[in-house]
């Protein structure tokens, strides 16, 4: 046989294998994501797909959705919102996949919104800006608190212990900055007056000069917003100035790696996290309570700690799959409309009740107010 | 019309392509933005490949632009020309003020200045956030209409996309065959050797520098509309490198060299996705070899190459005739 023949036999069978596939690939459901797997933002984007992986094999090997296999199409943005535009882009229309499930950081998912629209696909982001469903979208969901409902929490806290003056301190990354816009837009409705409000850089490695401005002021408690190392060296040097004064984080250090970083200082802080981090220490009645165990021991025992933002997308996941079981097909329209419908979903972010005019459906409730004790969290009753 | 042979080539592409393919990811998607890096490389490639200034602060123009329309649409509401057309004055006085103080530099200096304005540019985008909605991105810009024509399918993009490129490289030809483009080419020879013929040095740097702005601003005016949503990422350091990367790697000082470059550069990633978690690598190596086999550029690069085979098999062959100017990828 001359080179030829075999060239031309070679591409034959590669045309049947292409067709056989495909046939194959009419009996599946398209799930598309796109996640922050690398750079800066891979603490999200790394556990989110781990998650997603983990979850589509064990529905697959218990025969898949609706008797049809669910197939995961993922690409990874480095958490950059340009690449997560153009990769939204080729989900829709080079995969044509039938949801998406992703968009680590509120960047990259509000920059990939105007395109869902426009494509009618549904998509549930695993981002924290309030500005995914505020106003609310008619294909976009989102499951991860938001960092409205963070402040929220903490002003609640602070209320029952009679704190009404306030310092602010904020990152100047996408995080601390949209945190810091909801704590100074909630603070008058909640009565509480913010007296200070400093920022620091991201690559700033001492705020003592920020802090000893908030010492000389009527303040009554501190709150930082932010997340990385910039929160915890705050801590640190709170502490190193001698400041009494209770100190407030944000749910952007809810990792164990925070109080590896601020060490002996980190006792007494105070934070809004998910139920997950204290899935051991809640009361056997909570309803979260054996979801949550057994979502940390799946995936300890396979990838080491588990972080909050796994869970995230254990929630899309789920809220996708139990819809399109609803829905009974893969019809975008009727999946969204399934998905709007979630009611009840107990998931690792809290209890999902979400209607047409709530995109996420979590209330305050998911929320734990947790207190750093002994280097380990406690919650605060 | 011998000059603008690859133009008229360049243009029976752009039109046949939609028509064999009209419904494929890779033609309406990926060639749109192919066609806008081609639009930024091709105004670059004034600047860095024929006046041999390196700016690594390309973006920064972009973002202008694309920042000034988004922000002049989504917040005074005027109509999208308008504002395409404010970005570019704006972007343009902002490079002619610039000009002066950054041409006088030279060398490591002059890209330590590009660099510099470049990141002023990104933090000023980051910290204005009433303005421009801060590293959270400004959203709800509207779509582009010509003539009551809305922009709002793919088709529609690669069309008026590629047809701002065609616009785009057919000035770009015409300034470099013009007087103030042999005066361009004389001062990446030698400045001295410029002036001593009677060219205005400071004027031709000033004048590449705004075109290279205005162009890099109307693409960002395109940009923005196109996405409906930008944020300050889109305008960053990377993103500079990115364009010239896109110049160097198809052949500096040849205009389709920049335009195969961008296509070259956006086209790659895409395709070498399937190797997920070796992409970057596989991407990295590509280029190297790329340099290391063909270091006057990709396009000038297997031009040269064609056009040697080809003399070689017309024998006897006369000596090689390759057009002034054009070849000049020697400095950076």
């Amino acid at each position: 046989m001359n080179i030829r023949k075999t060239l031309a036999t070679l591409g034959i069978s590669a045309l049947v294998g292409l067709s056989a596939a495909q046939a194959v690939a009419a009996g599946t459901i398209k799930i598309g994501s796109f996640l922050a797997v690398t750079g800066p933002a891979a603490f999200l984007g790394d556990p989110e797909l781990k998650t997603l992986q983990m979850y589509i094999d064990e529905i697959n090997t218990k025969g898949g959705v609706n008797g049809m296999q669910l197939e995961l199409v993922h690409y990874d943005t480095g958490g950059k919102a340009k690449e997560a535009v153009g990769f939204a882009k080729r989900l829709i229309k080079k995969d044509r996949v039938d949801v998406i499930v992703g968009g680590s950081t509120s960047g990259s998912t509000l920059a990939v919104i105007p395109l869902v629209e426009k494509d009618r696909i549904p998509f549930i982001s695993l981002a924290g800006s309030v500005k995914i469903i505020d106003p609310v979208k008619k294909w976009v969901f989102k499951v991860p608190h938001t960092d409205r409902m963070a402040a929220a929490k903490i002003f609640e806290d602070m209320k029952k212990r009679g704190i009404k003056r306030i310092a602010l301190i904020s990152g100047s990354g996408g995080f601390g900055k949209s945190g810091r816009s909801q704590v100074l837009a909630l603070a008058p409705e909640q009565g509480i007056e913010v007296v200070s409000d400093e920022s620091y850089g991201a690559k700033d490695t001492d705020m003592t000069a920020q802090l000893t401005k908030i010492r000389n002021t009527d303040a009554q408690a501190i709150l930082c917003f932010g997340f990385g190392t910039g929160p915890a060296i705050v801590t640190k040097n709170v502490r190193q100035l001698g400041i009494e004064l209770p100190l407030y984080q944000s749910h952007g250090v809810a990792s164990k790696k925070f109080i590896e970083l601020a060490g002996a200082a980190a006792e007494g802080v105070r934070l809004p996290a998910s139920a997950l981090l204290v899935a051991d220490k809640l009361p056997a009645s909570d309803p979260q309570k054996g979801l949550l165990l057994a979502y940390k021991q799946r995936f300890e025992s396979k990838y080491g700690p588990v972080s909050t933002f796994g869970g995230h997308a254990y929630d899309g996941l789920m809220i996708t799959v139990r819809a399109i079981e609803r829905a009974g097909g893969t019809d975008k329209a009727k999946v969204r409309d399934e998905i709007e419908k979630t009611r009840g979903f107990i998931g690792t972010g809290g209890i999902f009740n979400m209607s047409p005019t709530d995109h996420l459906g979590l209330d305050l409730s998911a929320f734990k107010m947790l207190e750093i004790k002994h280097g380990d969290w406690t919650i605060v009753e | 019309m011998k000059r603008l042979r690859g133009l008229f080539l360049l243009t029976l592409l752009v039109v046949i392509l939609p028509l064999l393919f009209p419904d494929n990811y890779y033609v309406t998607v990926v060639a749109v933005s192919a066609a806008l890096h081609a639009i930024l490389a091709v105004g670059l490639n004034l600047l860095m490949g024929y006046a041999g200034l390196i700016s690594l602060g390309h973006a920064a123009f972009f973002g202008i632009g694309a920042y000034t329309s988004g922000i002049v649409t989504t917040r005074f509401g005027l109509d999208p020309w308008s504002a395409m057309a404010a970005g570019m004055l704006l972007t343009g006085t902002i490079a002619f003020v610039m000009a002066r103080p950054i041409l006088r530099l030279k060398g490591h200096y002059l890209a330590m200045a590009t660099l510099g304005l470049g990141i002023i540019v990104q933090i000023v985008l980051v910290q204005t956030e009433e303005l421009t909605g801060g590293p959270d991105g400004l959203g709800g810009i509207p779509p582009l209409s010509l003539f009551g024509w809305e922009v709002d399918s793919d088709l529609r993009w690669y069309m008026l996309m590629s047809a701002v490129m065609l616009l785009v490289v057919w000035l770009a030809l015409n300034i470099i065959d013009s007087r103030s483009g042999r005066a361009l080419r004389a001062l990446h020879g030698s400045e001295v050797a410029a002036e001593m013929m009677g060219i205005d040095t400071t004027v031709t740097k000033t004048g590449v520098f705004v075109v290279a702005a205005l162009s890099a601003s109307l693409a960002g005016s395109l940009f923005a509309h196109q996405q409906a949503f930008i944020s300050p990422d889109s305008f960053n350091f990377f993103f500079s490198i990115e364009l010239v990367t896109m110049v160097v790697l198809g052949g500096m000082a040849s205009t389709f060299g920049a335009v195969f470059g961008a296509f070259v550069l956006t086209f790659l990633p895409e395709l070498l996705v399937i190797f997920e978690d070796y992409e970057v690598m596989i991407f990295g190596a590509i280029l190297m070899l790329m340099m290391i086999f063909l270091p006057q550029g990709l396009f000038v690069g297997l031009r040269d190459l064609l056009r040697r085979l080809l003399q070689q098999q017309r024998a006897p062959a006369p000596a090689p005739v390759v057009p002034a100017g054009e070849d000049k990828h020697d400095a950076a």
